[in-house]
């Protein structure tokens, strides 16, 4: 099973690779992928080094084109792929179906990847791909039970790569208009969900209050930890009863599912994060690493240690951390 | 142009339900989606119901009757169910995800992508078309710019005759989807819990800020705007660049007071102030979604 770890930069890459990542996946520069943010991803110059670094220590690099290529922009999708192929990509991660007729037509013999942005939670979706653009690695969405994935695993005739660690998307991605509802820009279109230049923080009487485009998404008291205003994340009031009406600020962590994920045949454990620093990096990938090693070494004496869930509760937003969908009772 | 009736979005007792539809015979609207698009624990109606009724609209109205199914399919018993939807024989279908878009191309039968079918640009459009598409309906989240920029690309490429193209125009937007049921959640039940609790709410539930501002409905898994979309002032609009069906969503009785509505302004356009409490049309004009242009 391939450790895949995420790299907003060169340094963040570097570190994946040195701490044990089997894989990096990384973006471009530009609103083709779903973590757009200001001062991240690689510029042509910079994907060709990751490329280099990468490839001398016989890993592997995927780069993720995966927002939805804009009507009057489709050539800078087509392009970003391009750019990959150019450099040497081991592969495309794509989420538009046009973009994937593209990479497929061109470039037959580079692997593509089904994004989770697409949103496959089944069989007959996963066939579509496979039929249509010979795909030969499906991301799954945050929306499927242990059981569900494993049902999956069995039937699918494409591998499955999951998620395993890092901030945690409740919605079917892909498939979630809340942050251009409440801003204009979402995912799918600019690269960001709930994006900075939105957020205000303001100290008031009542609190440290955060808003994205002026709508309160929470108010803290001074011994409450302030996260970043994700619209999902907040507290609203339904009915008169304030609460975290759709969830709570926290990650996903699932190094308790190794053996289960190992005994379906999931080929590869994706970590979120693009948008993370290098040592968040260094943290995670070292902390999987050492949690892949034990389990290949000893699957009998597998257990998770206390140590690893500590260091990454530590990174975690609102420093918990859930198994989410995988877990029945979560959904 | 025509006018639909879109898919009922919410859980509403199969008595509600089958009341709304005998409205709808009489209403004037030219085409009539219906069935479960949200959640396959929703059985008031099941299949074979949904289909029944269906026809039942197709033998006593001169309507056109199209089957809407499910965005978010999980398990293989609600493949199992799609499948017989797909293959139902005589009536359209509506494709909410891609493996109805799959089941369709190997029945080799036409079907409509629905709105949360991504499609964002031509050369998906055109993947679509090969797969059997004859409708489509763009995500809510895009602009009349962005729309009419991709109907003018398949008039140059000479394949604007080969879809008609519909708009989500009236109610409240289907936003987002998850494994989570935010109802439940909203009565501290789990999922496997439900008791199906979202019958007791045939609006969904509001979901404001901390300061009263209406954000969200909760409609089950499914996270809807607070705020009802409403294009009537861009009907006249949608008629010039070429939009074929103009879709009304099934929120509520209203919705017949809006197809009339909807088709006067088509024959006499007049200014029609939105309500900033309780409508919104922002996506349309590329701004925040929940905003009014």
């Amino acid at each position: 099973m391939e450790l895949l770890c995420p790299a907003g930069n060169l340094p963040a890459l570097k570190t994946a690779i040195d701490n044990g990542a089997d894989a990096v996946y990384i973006g471009l520069k530009d609103d083709t992928n779903a973590r757009h943010f200001a001062g991240l991803n690689f510029n042509d110059g910079k994907l060709a080094k990751a490329a280099d670094y990468v490839h001398q220590r016989g890993k592997k690099l995927h780069v993720a084109i995966n927002t939805f290529a804009h009507a009057s922009g489709e050539e800078r999708w087509k392009k970003a792929v391009d750019n990959a192929v150019a450099i040497g990509t081991d592969a495309l991660i794509i989420a538009d179906l046009g973009v994937l007729d593209y990479a497929a037509t061109k470039y037959p013999d580079i692997e593509r990847h089904v994004s989770v942005q697409a949103s496959t939670t089944n069989l007959e979706a996963i066939k579509f791909f496979k039929n249509n653009f010979d795909v030969q690695r499906v991301v799954l969405p945050r929306v499927l039970s242990v059981q569900q994935v494993r049902q999956l695993a069995k039937t699918s005739p494409v591998p499955l790569e999951v998620f395993a660690f890092g901030s945690l998307c409740i919605m079917a991605e892909g498939r979630c208009y809340l942050s251009s509802y409440m801003t204009g820009e979402s995912p799918n279109t600019v690269g960001a969900c709930s994006p900075a230049k939105y957020v205000r923080w303001q100290e008031t009487e009542q609190g440290l209050e955060s808003r994205l485009n002026n709508v309160l998404i929470d108010r803290y008291q001074a011994d409450e930890n302030a996260g970043y205003p994700t619209l999902c994340k907040g507290r609203f009031d339904v009915d008169g009863d304030v609460y975290h009406a759709l969830e709570e600020p926290t990650s996903l962590n699932t190094l308790e599912l190794i053996p289960e994920l190992m005994s379906m045949g999931i080929v590869s454990v994706k970590i979120e994060g693009r948008q993370r620093s290098p040592a968040y990096v260094e943290q995670v990938a070292k902390t999987w690493r050492m949690a892949l090693d034990r389990y290949q070494q000893s699957p009998e004496d597998y257990q998770v240690e206390g140590a690893w869930m500590q260091t990454l509760a530590n990174l975690s937003e609102g420093s918990q951390t859930t198994l989410g969908a995988y877990h029945r009772k979560w959904q | 142009m025509k006018f639909s009736l879109g898919p009922n979005l919410f859980f509403w007792p199969k008595t509600d339900v089958e009341q709304f539809y005998q409205q709808a015979k009489t209403s004037c609207a030219d085409i009539i989606y219906l069935g479960e698009t949200v959640c396959s624990k929703r059985r008031e109606l099941k299949a074979k119901d949904w289909l029944a009724l269906g026809r039942e609209l197709a033998h006593d109205t001169n309507k056109q009757i199209v089957i809407s199914t499910m965005t978010l399919l999980e398990s293989p018993a609600e493949i199992v169910t799609l499948k017989k939807l797909c293959d139902n024989g005589d009536l359209l279908v509506e494709a909410n995800d891609l493996s109805a878009v799959q089941i369709m191309h190997d029945l080799n039968m036409p079907f409509v992508a629905g709105p949360a079918i991504n499609c964002y640009n031509l050369s998906t459009l055109k993947v679509l078309l090969k797969q059997g598409m004859t409708r489509w309906l763009m995500p809510v989240e895009l602009s009349g710019d962005w729309l009419k920029t991709i109907l003018i690309q398949a008039e140059d490429d000479n394949i604007r005759d080969k879809f008609e193209c519909e708009v989500f125009s009236w109610g409240y937007l289907p936003l987002a989807y998850s494994a989570r049921c935010f109802t439940a959640r909203s009565e501290d039940r789990p999922k496997d819990d439900c008791k199906y609790c979202c019958i007791n709410y045939p609006q969904g539930r509001k979901m404001n800020s901390r300061e009263g501002e209406q954000v969200f409905v909760l409609n089950g898994i499914q996270t809807m705007s607070a705020y009802q979309y409403n294009l009537i002032n861009e009907v006249n609009q949608l008629n010039d660049m070429g939009v074929d069906i103009v879709r009304i969503s099934s929120d509520s009785e209203q919705a017949f007071t809006q197809l009339d509505k909807f088709k006067q302004q088509l024959l006499t356009p007049v200014k029609h102030p939105l309500d900033l409490e309780s409508e919104c049309n922002g996506f349309w004009h590329k701004i925040a979604g929940m905003s009014v242009a």
